[in-house]
C-alpha cells in the first residue's frame, strides 16, 4: 500500500526534476565534459584527463583573480553585513517614515547591474563626476582609472551603496518579528542598549543572517557587470575578478577546456564557502 | 517592597476621547497579592501597564510607597514583570538568565550566585540552571521570566501579564502553587491580570473586578462570591454566574413571578428607598432544596445537566431562567423542583448596583 | 451513516501516535473524544476526515471503505481552535462558501446560509466581515460553515478552547442542543472532562494512543475502566492511594485502618489501590467519614468551589470543597473520607469496586 503511494509521489515530482535536469544539470554536466576534453573544432576532440585542471591550478594569473576575489568578498561582508545591522537598527519602527525608508532602500536594488557601473563610473570620474570632483578638491589625489587603491575603493563603494539594502531590509524584517515583551522585559532587568543587543536582537536574528551572508558571499564572489564597466579590471589587472578572468579565457580566448575546469572549480569554492558559513551559524549557540 | 497608590488615575488615549480607565483611587496594600480580572477591552492592560511604567496615564498618579512614579520609565520602577509569553535570553543559560537583571546592575558575582542558587531553589529550577535555557519547557521558561522578576530584593511589585496562557492545562495548578508559595515566603506585592477567575481567585487576597474601564469591586475571594456588589461580578464569578430576576420590594420581602421570597429586613428597607430597577440575586450553589415538610418555591425544570460531581438544572421560575447547582444526591419531584432561597443568601441590587453597598 | 476504524495504526518516524483503534460511530449521536493534549485526539481526526492515511487499518463510512479517499471527495465538515474563516468574506459568504462550491441554486444557499446562521445567533452580524466579530462569534461562524452543508461527518476539535470560559460556558450548553436532531456523525475533541459530562452522548478516552475506555459518558465518569482513566477523565483527577485488604479492613499504614464499606466487601485481601474523587473528601467530621491527616500545599479559588491541594502520606491529594475557604500552605490539615463512594482498582490496574449510585 505504502510502496503504491511512494510510486504516486515520485510521478509529481518528475515534471520538475526535468525541468531542473534541462536547465542545471545538463548544462552542468556538458561543463563537465569539455573540461576534460581538448576541442579544436566540431568533431575534433581529444580526452586529456585532468590536465585542463591542473593548468588552471597552476596559472599564476587566476592565483591573483583568486585572492582578490577573496580579499574583495570579505571586505564586502566585513563592511556590509554590520553596516546593514547598524541601519536596520536606526530604521523606524512605525509610522509614515517606514515606507518612504523601504522605498528608498529598494531603489539601489532596482538597479540593473550594468548600470549600477556606468553610474558609478561617471559619478566617480575626477574630471567630471560629482563624487571624483569632490574627493580631489578635498586634497585628495583621487583617480580611480590611474590608482589601484582608488579602483578598489570605488569598486568597495559602489558594492555597498548597491547591495547593503538587501542586508538592511533582511535584518529589519527580522527586528520587527521580535516582540514587544522582550523589549519591555530588558528594559525591566536594566539592560544596556548593548545588552539588547548581544542578548536579544542578535540571537533573533540569526536566521535572516544566515541568509544574508550567504546571499552577500555568493553575489560578491560571482561579481562581474560592475566593475566590468565600472574600471574593466584595471588598472593592470587590480580589479580583476574570477568571472571576468573566466570570461575573458572562455569568450575572449576561446580555451573552453580550461574555461570549462576554471568553472567547476569556481563552483567548488562557491559551494565549499557556503557550506562552512552554513554549519557555523548554526553550530553558534548549540548547548555546550 | 512598597505599598501602591493609584491617586485619582485615568486614561484616556486621545485627549477628549472615551475613558480607556475611569478616575480611580485605590490604595494596594504592601506585600497584597492584587489580580486584576475581566474580559478583554475591560482596561485591566492598561492599568498594568499604567502601573509597570510602559503608559503614563493622562491623568493622576502612581505612587510607589511615597515616591511618585508616574513618569518613570520601567527600568527607574524597581518592578519585575512576566508576560503572556516567555521572555528569556535565548543564547544564555538559565543561570545567566537569573543572573542578568543583577549583574545590569553591577552586583557582586558573590551576591549574585547565591541570590540566583536561592531564587533556584525556590522554583525548582536547580537542576537545569546549567542548561541553556531555550531548550526547556514552556512552563520552565515561564519560571524563568518568573524568577528574573523575583531575583531583585529591591523590586518594589511584580506584575503578571496573563502568564499562565501557554501552559499545559494539567501543569497550571503546580504554577499556582509556586506562585503562592513565592508569595508567602518573599511577601512581596504581587499584581496580576487575568481573564480567568479560577486563576484570579486562587492567586490574590484581593480581586479587582473591571468592567468598560471601571473597577466594580475590590474584594477578597469570599466576599466576591458571597456579596458580589455589581450583577455584573455575579455573573462573572462563578460557574454558572449569579441568577438575577426583576422584582419589587414589599416589608421585608421579595416578590419575584408573584412568589414572596424573605430577605435581610434591613437591606428591603434600603432598595425600597434607592428606588431605580431591582433585582433579586442569588448563586445556582446557595439555593437549596426544600424539606419534604417544608414550605418553598417550586421551579419548572427545562434541563437537566450530569456533571458527574453535581447536577445542574436549567429551569424557570415564572419567566425568570434560573439555575440550581444540586448534589448527586439530591432528587427532582415530578413536577418540579421545590427550593429555598435561603434568606442570608438572597442579595438585593438597585441599578445593578448591591442595596446598602458593601456592608 | 455510521463510521468505522477498524485496527487503526498511526506512526511517524518510528513514533507511535496511534496504536489499534477499533471504534465505530453511529449517526444522530454525540461523540466525545476525550484525552490530554498529545493524546491522538488530533491525529485521530485527520484520519477520520481523510486528510492523512494511517499505516494500516481502514476507516469505513456506511460500508464503504474510505481510508484514503481524499477529505475533498469526502462530506466532511471541520471545526479547529483556532477561529478559521476567510477573512475577505461576510459572514454570509463564509458559511455560503461550501454551499457554492457544491454548485447549489442562489435560493437554496439563500434559505440555508440563514437558518444556520439563526441557529448560531449570528443571523444579525451576516453583513460583517471575520474581522469585525469577538471570538465567541467568529467560533460560530466557522461552526455554522461546517454545519450548513449537512456533511456526513462533523469533526470538533477542542474549538472552545480559544474562548474565555463565560462564552465557553455559554456555547458549551448551546452545541449539544444544536448537533441534536441532525443526520451526522459528530465528534468533539475536548481535554475538559466538564465538557464531555455536558456535552453527553459517548465518550472515548484516548491516552498515549490508545483507547482506555469507550462508553456511555456518564458511565465511563461513574466506572473508570482503570486509573489512568480516572486522571484523565476527571478534573481534578481522582485522588489515589495504594491499600491493603486485610480481615476485611482497609489498610494503609499509619494513614487508616477502616472497616470496608459495603461495595466493597466482595474484594478479596490483597493490594489495591483506593480512588476518592475531590468532592467526596471533606473538611469537617461527619458520621460514616474517615479522619485523614495531611499537609496544605495550596488552595485553588475556581469561583463557586475550592480545590484544597493537600499532602496525604506523600501524595498529592485534591479536596473540592463548595464555596470559597482560604487556607495557608504547610497548614496541618484534618480531612475526612467518605468510604462509601470510595473506588478500588485491583493490581492489574482494573476496576475492581465502584460506589452504587442512585441510578442503580
Amino acid at each position: 500500500m505504502d510502496k503504491r503511494e511512494y510510486q504516486w509521489a515520485w510521478l509529481m515530482v518528475l515534471p520538475v526534476v526535468l525541468i531542473v535536469a534541462f536547465s542545471a544539470i545538463m548544462p552542468l554536466m556538458t561543463v563537465v565534459n569539455y573540461s576534460v576534453q581538448d576541442i579544436f573544432g566540431p568533431g575534433s576532440r581529444f580526452f586529456v584527463g585532468t590536465e585542463w585542471f591542473k593548468e588552471v591550478l597552476r596559472d599564476p594569473a587566476l592565483h591573483g583573480a583568486l585572492i582578490r576575489q577573496i580579499i574583495f568578498s570579505a571586505a564586502v561582508l566585513v563592511i556590509q553585513i554590520p553596516l546593514g545591522i547598524a541601519l536596520a537598527l536606526c530604521m523606524p519602527k512605525k509610522g509614515p517614515w517606514v515606507s518612504v525608508a523601504l522605498v528608498l532602500l529598494a531603489l539601489p536594488l532596482l538597479v540593473p547591474w550594468n548600470v549600477v557601473g556606468t553610474i558609478w563610473q561617471v559619478f566617480a570620474r575626477p574630471d567630471v563626476g560629482l563624487a571624483g570632483v569632490a574627493i580631489n578638491s578635498l586634497g585628495f589625489d583621487y583617480n580611480y582609472t590611474g590608482d589601484p587603491i582608488d579602483a578598489w575603493f570605488t569598486v568597495l563603494v559602489m558594492d555597498v551603496w548597491h547591495w547593503t539594502s538587501l542586508v538592511i531590509l533582511l535584518c529589519y524584517a527580522g527586528l520587527q518579528a521580535i516582540p514587544d515583551a522582550f523589549y519591555q522585559a530588558a528594559r525591566i532587568d536594566g539592560a544596556s542598549r548593548w545588552a539588547v543587543f548581544r542578548y536579544i536582537e542578535l540571537p533573533k536574528l540569526k536566521g535572516v543572517l544566515l541568509i544574508a551572508i550567504l546571499l552577500r558571499f555568493i553575489f560578491s564572489f560571482r561579481i562581474y557587470a560592475e566593475p566590468f564597466v565600472l574600471t574593466g579590471g584595471g588598472p593592470g589587472n587590480s580589479t580583476t575578478f574570477l568571472s571576468q578572468s573566466l570570461t575573458t579565457m572562455a569568450v575572449g580566448q576561446f580555451d573552453l577546456g580550461p574555461a570549462a575546469a576554471f568553472s567547476l572549480i569556481y563552483f567548488l569554492i562557491i559551494l565549499l564557502f557556503s557550506y562552512v558559513f552554513y554549519l557555523t551559524i548554526l553550530n553558534m549557540d548549540r548547548e555546550g | 517592597m512598597a505599598r501602591i497608590e493609584l491617586n485619582n488615575l485615568a486614561h484616556q488615549y486621545a485627549p477628549g476621547g472615551e475613558y480607556a480607565l475611569q478616575p480611580m483611587q485605590h490604595v494596594w496594600e504592601d506585600g497584597g497579592a492584587y489580580a486584576l480580572l475581566g474580559p478583554s477591552g475591560c482596561g485591566k492592560t492598561t492599568l498594568l501597564n499604567i502601573i509597570s511604567g510602559l503608559l503614563t496615564p493622562s491623568q493622576g498618579q502612581v505612587l510607589f510607597g511615597d515616591q511618585d512614579v508616574t513618569r518613570l520609565p520601567p527600568e527607574q520602577r524597581n518592578i519585575g514583570q512576566v508576560f503572556q509569553f516567555p521572555v528569556i535570553y535565548d543564547t544564555m543559560s538559565v543561570f545567566d538568565n537569573l543572573a542578568f537583571p543583577l549583574r545590569n546592575r553591577r552586583l557582586s558575582e558573590d551576591y549574585v550566585s547565591r541570590r540566583v542558587t536561592q531564587i533556584a531553589g525556590m522554583l525548582g529550577l536547580d537542576e537545569v540552571l546549567k542548561r541553556r535555557a531555550k531548550n526547556l519547557t514552556a512552563d520552565a521558561k515561564q519560571k524563568i521570566s518568573l524568577g528574573r522578576g523575583l531575583v531583585r530584593e529591591d523590586v518594589a511589585a511584580v506584575l503578571f501579564d496573563e502568564p499562565l496562557t501557554v501552559i499545559d492545562p494539567h501543569l497550571k495548578w503546580q504554577l499556582r502553587r509556586k506562585l503562592r508559595e513565592v508569595h508567602e515566603q518573599l511577601n512581596l506585592t504581587l499584581v496580576y491580570v487575568t481573564h480567568d477567575q479560577t486563576e484570579a481567585l486562587t492567586f490574590a487576597d484581593k480581586v479587582v473586578v473591571m468592567l468598560a474601564g471601571q473597577v466594580l469591586q475590590v474584594g477578597t475571594p469570599q466576599a466576591l462570591f458571597e456579596r458580589p456588589e455589581h450583577t455584573f461580578v455575579g455573573y462573572f464569578i462563578g460557574s454558572p454566574g449569579m441568577n438575577f430576576m426583576d422584582c419589587q420590594v414589599e416589608g421585608s420581602e421579595a416578590i419575584v413571578a408573584g412568589e414572596r421570597i424573605a430577605v435581610d429586613p434591613a437591606m428591603a428597607a434600603a432598595a425600597s428607598e434607592s428606588g431605580g430597577q431591582l433585582q433579586l440575586g442569588i448563586r445556582p450553589g446557595l439555593i437549596r432544596p426544600a424539606a419534604a415538610d417544608e414550605a418553598g418555591l417550586m421551579i419548572q425544570v427545562d434541563q437537566v445537566e450530569d456533571l458527574g460531581d453535581y447536577e445542574l438544572i436549567t429551569g424557570h421560575l415564572g419567566e425568570h431562567k434560573i439555575h440550581v447547582r444540586l448534589e448527586e444526591s439530591e432528587k427532582i419531584g415530578s413536577d418540579g423542583l421545590k427550593v429555598v432561597f435561603p434568606t442570608e443568601h438572597s442579595l438585593l441590587y438597585a441599578d445593578d448596583r448591591l442595596v446598602g453597598g458593601g456592608a | 451513516m455510521s463510521l468505522m476504524l477498524e485496527g487503526i495504526h498511526r506512526s511517524v518516524g518510528g513514533e507511535m501516535f496511534l496504536e489499534d483503534i477499533n471504534l465505530t460511530f453511529e449517526r444522530g449521536e454525540f461523540n466525545v473524544l476525550l484525552g490530554l493534549t498529545e493524546a491522538g485526539k488530533t491525529t485521530l481526526m485527520r484520519i477520520m476526515a481523510g486528510l492523512e492515511p494511517p499505516n494500516s487499518g481502514r476507516v469505513v463510512e456506511d460500508g464503504t471503505d474510505v481510508t484514503r479517499t481524499p477529505v475533498r471527495k469526502r462530506s466532511v465538515g471541520m471545526v479547529y481552535q483556532q477561529f478559521i474563516n476567510y477573512p475577505s468574506l461576510s459572514v454570509y459568504d463564509n458559511i455560503a462558501s461550501p454551499l457554492k462550491l457544491a454548485g447549489l441554486s442562489k435560493t437554496e444557499i439563500d434559505q440555508r446560509v440563514r437558518t444556520e446562521a439563526e441557529r448560531l445567533g449570528i443571523d444579525h452580524l451576516i453583513d460583517r466581515l471575520p474581522s469585525e466579530l469577538s471570538g465567541g462569534q467568529q467560533q460560530r461562524c466557522a461552526m455554522a460553515r461546517a454545519l450548513v452543508r449537512e456533511a456526513k461527518l462533523v469533526l470538533l476539535d477542542e474549538p472552545l478552547v480559544n474562548l474565555d470560559y463565560k462564552l465557553r460556558e455559554g456555547l458549551r450548553s448551546e452545541l449539544r442542543n444544536l448537533f441534536a436532531d441532525r443526520d451526522t456523525v459528530v465528534v468533539y475533541a475536548t481535554t475538559e472532562p466538564e465538557e464531555a459530562l455536558i456535552l453527553g452522548g459517548k465518550t472515548t478516552v484516548l491516552h498515549e494512543g490508545r483507547v482506555i475506555q469507550h462508553g456511555i459518558t456518564a458511565e465511563c465518569y461513574r466506572h473508570p475502566a482503570n486509573t489512568t482513566v480516572t486522571q484523565v477523565f476527571a478534573d481534578p483527577p481522582m485522588n489515589l492511594m495504594p491499600v491493603e485488604v486485610v480481615d476485611g479492613h482497609l489498610l494503609v499504614e499509619g494513614l487508616l485502618r477502616a472497616p470496608l464499606p459495603a461495595h466493597m466487601r466482595d474484594l478479596a485481601p490483597g493490594h489495591y489501590t483506593l480512588g476518592i474523587r475531590p468532592h467526596h473528601l471533606f473538611v469537617h467530621a461527619a458520621d460514616g467519614l474517615i479522619p485523614l491527616h495531611g499537609q496544605v500545599e495550596v488552595a485553588e479559588i475556581a469561583g463557586s468551589v475550592t480545590y484544597i491541594h493537600v499532602e496525604v502520606n506523600g501524595r498529592d491529594w485534591v479536596i473540592e470543597e463548595r464555596g470559597v475557604h482560604a487556607v495557608h500552605p504547610g497548614e496541618q490539615f484534618d480531612l475526612y473520607l467518605d468510604p462509601a463512594r470510595a473506588y478500588a482498582f485491583d493490581s492489574a490496574d482494573q476496576l475492581a469496586a465502584a460506589p452504587m449510585t442512585q441510578s442503580e
